[in-house]
């Protein structure tokens, strides 16, 4: 096909809407390395304002990374064996649980977070712990585990190689851990991923769950933002970047695979 | 076939083991979610007005405004978003070019980023060191300044919906035929009747599918409108300030079940055209 206006005339389009999107997180990395952003790049490029931002706030991103991480294994525990489930059963009932445990991500978290906090806010010992939030995260990030890992049981004929298994003489949990398990590898490890990143960027829940003692990276993104000066919260931005850019191009590089 | 004598090798205790290995998952469901939420409704309808509080979406007229402003905004931003995306994803489907990989990359990688990080990127466009209010100075003399209104909003809303909807129209994108085009071409049809009549309908349910996905994110989103303004009455900051300001708990309770009910329809719409949600966050 000839390239004529309609395709330069597109691409340009294009190249704007990517603009559009890359060209803030350019001046966000900028405004955290430069000595004052105001003055632009002629005032020197300077590392203070990443070790302020560690200073202030680094333990919010160690209780982020720690939050992050119980989730992933939460969901790991709970939630493979629940896909396992729902895709061992089938049929209507299926459909509806399945239905069920993707709600928490059509309700926003500010509806979850309120009923959370009406139902087990009460309860001091479980409010002021770093465990509320985990609650939430868990429930959000459920759903993007069940279904990644259900999507692969669905493509992999899981039955008839348990079948093949049983035939065998394999019990049901060396099915399970041998056959079941390697088989749903890529959906377990899409979903994880999916998981650990939605975990350490939640904001929507965990501002409503956290407490002055249990504050979480996105929530002292938020404070940073309202209280420090640009340089300050423009560091710790890049921080957060730089903590979940890797994952975002592993969870791209993965899904090309597919 | 030795089927009969596999199948009851597999089906060993099935109902036991499959219930006790969904039985975590099962009880976090039940706790945390289900009791919480039907608490919600119960507490939404236990302020001084009762039940009625659930009408107080009608009765307010803040509250309503409220609901139009977010009505009105989410529309906006998915319409131009689908807009948007429709362009460019079909594009980046049909050519072929050096970089496009990494086109593709850039455009779909602010998913993840959260509503707080957007907002905070936005003030960096059009706030009051942005570089719109900088670079407008420079051309026309006048600081332009937008981040902290609803135009702001449109913009962070905007961010974080493009990516998603490219992604869902080039899986659209990718299943169209291109043999009824180079048909339409033959037969003579003009560029733009063969976008009208053959391109489009075809996109029809993938756009359906991610516009319903773009509304109920933007009418939940609660970290952009967090970070820009305070002021700009969306539902989400609505029941923010109802519930921390105001502790009006029963009022928030029952505003959220409303909100909540709302997003949970369009999703379902998503649903039934599409078959898969994606994130819903921001």
């Amino acid at each position: 096909m000839r390239r004529g206006f309609l395709f330069y005339s597109q691409l340009a389009f294009t190249l704007l809407v990517c603009t559009f999107l890359i060209l803030p997180v350019i001046l966000s990395v900028m405004a955290g390395l430069t000595v004052n952003y105001f003055q632009g790049l002629s005032s020197g490029l300077t590392l203070r304002w990443i070790g302020e931002v560690w200073s202030l706030y680094s333990e919010t991103i160690f209780l982020s990374l720690w939050i992050a991480a119980t989730c992933l294994a939460v969901n790991l525990v709970i939630g493979v064996p629940a896909a396992y489930v729902l895709a061992r059963t089938g049929g209507r009932l299926a459909r509806v649980l399945e239905e069920l445990i993707v709600l928490p991500v059509a309700i926003p978290g500010l509806a979850i977070a309120l009923a959370l906090i009406v139902t087990y806010g009460g309860v001091p010992d479980f409010r002021t712990n770093w465990s509320f939030i985990l609650v939430g995260h868990v429930l959000y990030t459920l759903p993007f585990m069940v279904r990644s890992v259900l999507a692969v049981l669905h493509s992999v004929n899981f039955r008839e190689l348990e079948e093949g298994a049983a035939s065998l003489g394999a019990t049901f949990r060396q099915r399970f851990c041998n056959v079941v398990l390697p088989n749903v590898k890529p959906g377990i490890l899409a979903g994880a991923l999916m998981t650990f990143t939605l975990s350490i960027g939640e904001f929507n829940l965990t501002w409503m769950l956290h407490t002055p003692v249990t504050k979480t990276l996105p929530v002292g993104l938020a404070d940073s933002y309202a209280s420090m000066r640009l340089e300050v919260a423009s560091a710790y931005t890049l921080i957060f970047f730089i903590m979940i850019v890797p994952l975002l191009i592993a969870m791209q590089m993965m899904s090309r695979k597919r | 076939m030795p089927l009969l004598q596999d199948r009851k090798g597999v089906s060993h205790h099935p109902a036991l083991i499959l219930g006790l290995l969904a039985l975590p998952a099962g009880i976090v469901f039940l706790a945390f979610f289900l009791l919480p939420m039907v608490r919600l409704v119960l507490i939404g309808a236990s302020g001084e007005e009762g039940a009625a509080a659930y009408l107080s979406m009608l009765t307010t007229p803040r509250h309503l405004e409220s609901m139009i402003a977010t009505v009105l905004l989410s529309l906006g931003v998915t319409l131009t978003a689908l807009a948007i995306s429709t362009v460019a994803g079909v594009f980046l489907v049909r050519h072929r070019f050096p970089g496009r990989a990494a086109l593709v990359s850039l455009l779909t990688f602010p998913l993840a980023f959260p509503g707080v990080v957007i907002g905070f990127l936005v003030i960096l466009l059009a706030g009051r060191q942005g570089l719109v209010g900088q670079v407008a100075q420079f051309l026309t003399g006048n600081k332009l300044v937008f981040a902290y209104s609803m135009a702001g909003l449109f913009v962070g809303y905007l961010y974080f919906s493009i990516p998603r909807v490219i992604l869902t129209v080039m899986a659209a994108a990718e299943k169209l035929d291109p043999r009824l085009e180079e048909a339409a071409r033959s037969l003579g049809a003009a560029p733009w009747r063969i976008v009208a009549d053959i391109i489009l309908p075809a996109l029809k349910p993938g756009l359906i599918a991610s516009g319903a996905i773009c509304f109920a994110t933007s009418m939940g989103a609660f970290g952009t409108a967090f970070t820009l303004a305070t002021n700009i009455d969306v539902l989400p900051m609505t029941i923010y300030t109802e519930f921390t300001l105001s502790a009006n708990i029963a009022g928030a309770a029952s505003l959220s079940v409303i909100l909540g009910l709302v997003t949970w329809a369009a999703l379902a719409l998503a649903r039934s055209f599409s078959g898969s949600t994606v994130a819903a966050s921001g």
